[in-house]
């Protein structure tokens, strides 16, 4: 009898051991068994930058490409999670709003600073940056509350319909963005002119970008801000009461309508301060909705849905995973295998997945 | 139930409606057969796939344009010959071209059973996040994985057809009928499956779970091999859409595709697979006749701006509103209040996977 239990305990732990197993050999070949590229051909151990001791600055590099990632995938997973685990609406619209953000502040900056097509980044000043964001903020704040009021107020619970809902206002969204901001070409928010520079970080002895280094302490400073909203204020008791058990709190006399909005429009305004923070960084283009609307499914089938943490969880292994596999995989040959990095997206989606269905940190409802 | 002067007006509608497919290379312009009706009828076997999954499995599934390309990019791979199509990249491996269609819808079956499996665990909302996750990854992957395609894609597919199937490139009536045949048996097959064994279990699951799970049904499982069976006939219309357009490329399964699929198969309805065809012809007709008239034209005098796809979402939108089950749902609903005088929620009526308040599980 206790042979049986015990072969079964065998088998249910199988799978977690060999995933265990696969992570350590991922882990291992990172630090110690890739070795640099050389001239002639190369073997599976081969990879562009070699393991961390052999080279510990881009190993340094690549952990904080992969965090600072991981903050804006935060700043725009955050608001995606918080709307869903409220209200159930699957947003499909979100990567839209995302554009917008992007785009919004991209045309305040440059009436505000006069330039022409791209502005000399020395030039811009703080405010310059933070103006434009706010109003990205706002507007696209607002555009989330009509579309909370006019389209999906009326039909909560049809998550399907409202998610159909959704999907239709993109397909209009992404035309008109074409249509109305910069042609629809590829657009670049400057960040202010002191950030543009490398900095050295202490201890590691690395160069690294400043507007990177802020684009992650943003990201901490949203997650902060979200933390004391969520747990030190009455509207985020309401809102995490809200979030496990609607009817329930409506039924205690609080005004939810008015808590199902604002939710809203805070995740609305986070999905554009982080289309702000990526047209900074990158730049924003038609077509990345589809992008963003992804890496916030990720982050958040990954974290679970509607928690905090989850999301933070969720950013920060989509992004190191995103990070690493473009630059850890075998180089062999001219360009094998980093095409590949993609897959492990998907690797990292589908064990979550097999083993908790629910997300990291999600509650089955 | 056969007396059912519905039934028997659906019944004339579709005989009508066959008769038509059967002689319309003769009835009407070759624009219309090889574009308009070959297109409709493809497009048609993809919506079915999706329409069967959230019918009768209560899943919507925006994985099945990501399937049906997979059989196209497999497809392409294998059965062209390098050198001669000129720019398009793949493998080319020049294998028989009856063999590489084998192998592509063999493949895809199994590439949606393994999609399945994983989110099988998920309904609902869950399951439209995960798969339209796997389509997006996919399109990623096959731009970023040059070996494959590229976001070049691979072309002069259409060359290289097996020998029963014959010559698609000059014979398109060929093509035509080929694509008529296919919807045929995938419609009669899915009427067939959903009254077997299996796909009563299948709508147990969909309405049910818990309880069919206690009954000792296999839940995952059932879900898991419905949508390999939706990967099959997505397969299917991956396999024509290339010989069709003799292309495939990363653009045929983005997430405007993507979305484009579940247009065509909300505008038809959810509930009924006949939606499927009838909101494909909606959906192609849309595209083919309203690019340029008034609507278009409305649009720059009003000063909105934006093009078709904006006229294309707020239809779609309204749609959604207005009758959440398609246009399938607004003649059953018709007919709901023909007979009952005014209630709209006759016994008897199709259940809307989307208008449906669901069930908590």
């Amino acid at each position: 009898m206790s042979e049986r239990i015990a072969q079964l305990d065998v088998r249910r732990r199988a799978p977690t051991v060999i995933v265990g197993l696969l992570v350590g050999f991922a882990l291992l070949y990172i630090i110690v068994l890739a070795t640099p590229s050389t001239d002639i051909g190369g073997n599976w151990r081969t990879t562009t930058f070699g393991s961390a001791i052999d080279d510990w600055q881009s190993f340094t590099r690549t952990l904080l490409n992969g965090l600072t990632f991981a903050a804006l995938l935060f700043i725009v997973a955050s608001g995606f999670s918080l709307i869903f685990g409220l209200m159930r609406v699957v947003n499909m619209a979100y990567g839209s709003l995302y554009l917008i953000g992007g785009y919004v502040a991209y045309e305040v900056q440059q009436k505000m600073t006069g330039s022409g097509f791209t502005i000399p980044g020395i030039e811009v000043s703080t405010w310059e940056w933070v103006l434009p964001a706010m109003v990205a903020a706002g507007v696209v704040g607002l555009i989330g509350l009509f579309v909370q009021q006019v389209f999906l107020s009326w039909n909560q619970g049809q998550e399907l319909r409202q998610a159909l809902i959704t999907i239709a206002i993109s397909v209009i969204i992404a035309d008109q963005i074409i249509a109305h901001f910069n042609k629809g070409l590829a657009s670049t928010v400057t960040w202010p002119g002191w950030s543009n520079r490398l900095v050295e970080l202490p201890l590691l002895g690395v160069d690294y970008s400043l507007a990177r280094l802020v684009m992650l302490f943003l990201g901490v400073a949203v997650g902060f801000a979200l933390w004391v909203w969520l747990y030190r204020t009455r509207t985020g008791l309401v809102i995490r009461a809200g979030v496990d058990d609607l009817q329930m709190t409506s039924a205690l006399g609080v005004n939810i309508k008015r808590t199902l909005a604002l939710a809203f429009v805070v995740g609305s305004a986070l999905a554009a301060f982080g289309g702000v923070v990526g047209a900074s960084q990158g730049a924003v283009a038609p077509g990345q909705d589809g992008q963003w609307l992804l890496n916030s499914l990720v982050v958040v089938i990954i974290g679970g849905m509607g928690s905090l943490l989850g999301a933070a969880v969720g950013s920060l292994l989509y992004g190191l995973t995103f990070s690493f596999s473009a630059v850890y995989l075998p180089t062999i040959g001219d360009n094998c295998c980093t095409q590949y990095s993609i897959v492990f997206t998907f690797i990292l989606l589908a064990l979550v997945l097999a083993f908790r269905p629910q997300g990291l940190f999600g509650k089955f409802t | 139930m056969t007396r059912d002067p519905k039934q028997i007006t659906e019944r004339i509608i579709g005989l009508v409606a066959v008769c038509f497919l059967l002689l319309a290379p003769v009835l009407v312009s070759n624009y219309w057969v090889d574009v308009i009706l070959t297109q409709m009828l493809i497009v048609g076997i993809a919506a079915a796939s999706l329409i069967f999954l959230a019918a009768y499995g209560g899943m919507i599934s925006l994985a099945q344009t990501a399937l049906a390309g997979t059989a196209g990019f497999i497809l392409g791979n294998l059965a062209t010959v390098g050198g001669e199509g000129g720019e398009s990249k793949g493998l080319s491996l020049g294998w028989d071209p009856t063999l590489s269609l084998v192998i592509a819808i063999v493949g895809t079956v199994l590439i949606g059973l393994f999609f399945g499996a994983i989110a099988a665990r998920s309904t609902g909302i869950y399951f439209l996040m995960i798969t339209l996750t796997f389509s997006v990854i996919g399109f990623y992957f096959v731009g970023q994985v040059t070996v494959i395609s590229g976001f070049s894609g691979i072309g002069g597919i259409n060359r290289y057809t097996p020998g029963f199937v014959g010559d698609m490139v000059n014979d398109r009536f060929r093509l035509y009928y080929i694509a008529f045949g296919v919807a045929v048996l995938v419609y009669a097959a899915i009427r067939f499956i959903v009254r077997t064994p299996f796909g009563l279990s299948l709508q147990g699951v969909r309405d049910e779970p818990v309880r069919m799970s206690s009954l000792g049904y296999a839940v995952p499982l059932h879900r898991t091999l419905a949508f390999g069976l939706a990967a099959f006939f997505a397969a299917l219309s991956g396999v024509l859409l290339v010989w069709w357009q003799g292309q495939i490329a990363p653009g045929d399964v983005g997430l405007p595709a993507t979305i484009d699929l579940l247009i065509v198969a909300v505008i038809g309805g959810l509930a009924r697979i006949e939606g499927a065809w009838i909101g494909a012809l909606a959906f192609i007709l849309i595209g083919n006749y309203i690019r340029d008239s008034w609507l278009t034209q409305l649009l720059d005098d009003l000063h909105i701006g934006g093009s078709f796809n904006t006229i294309i979402g707020l239809i779609f939108l309204l749609i959604v509103i207005v009758s959440p089950d398609g246009l399938v749902g607004l003649w059953d609903r018709l007919w709901g209040r023909l007979r009952s005088g005014g209630d709209s929620d006759a016994p008897g009526a199709p259940v809307s996977p989307v208008g449906a308040v669901p069930r908590e599980v």
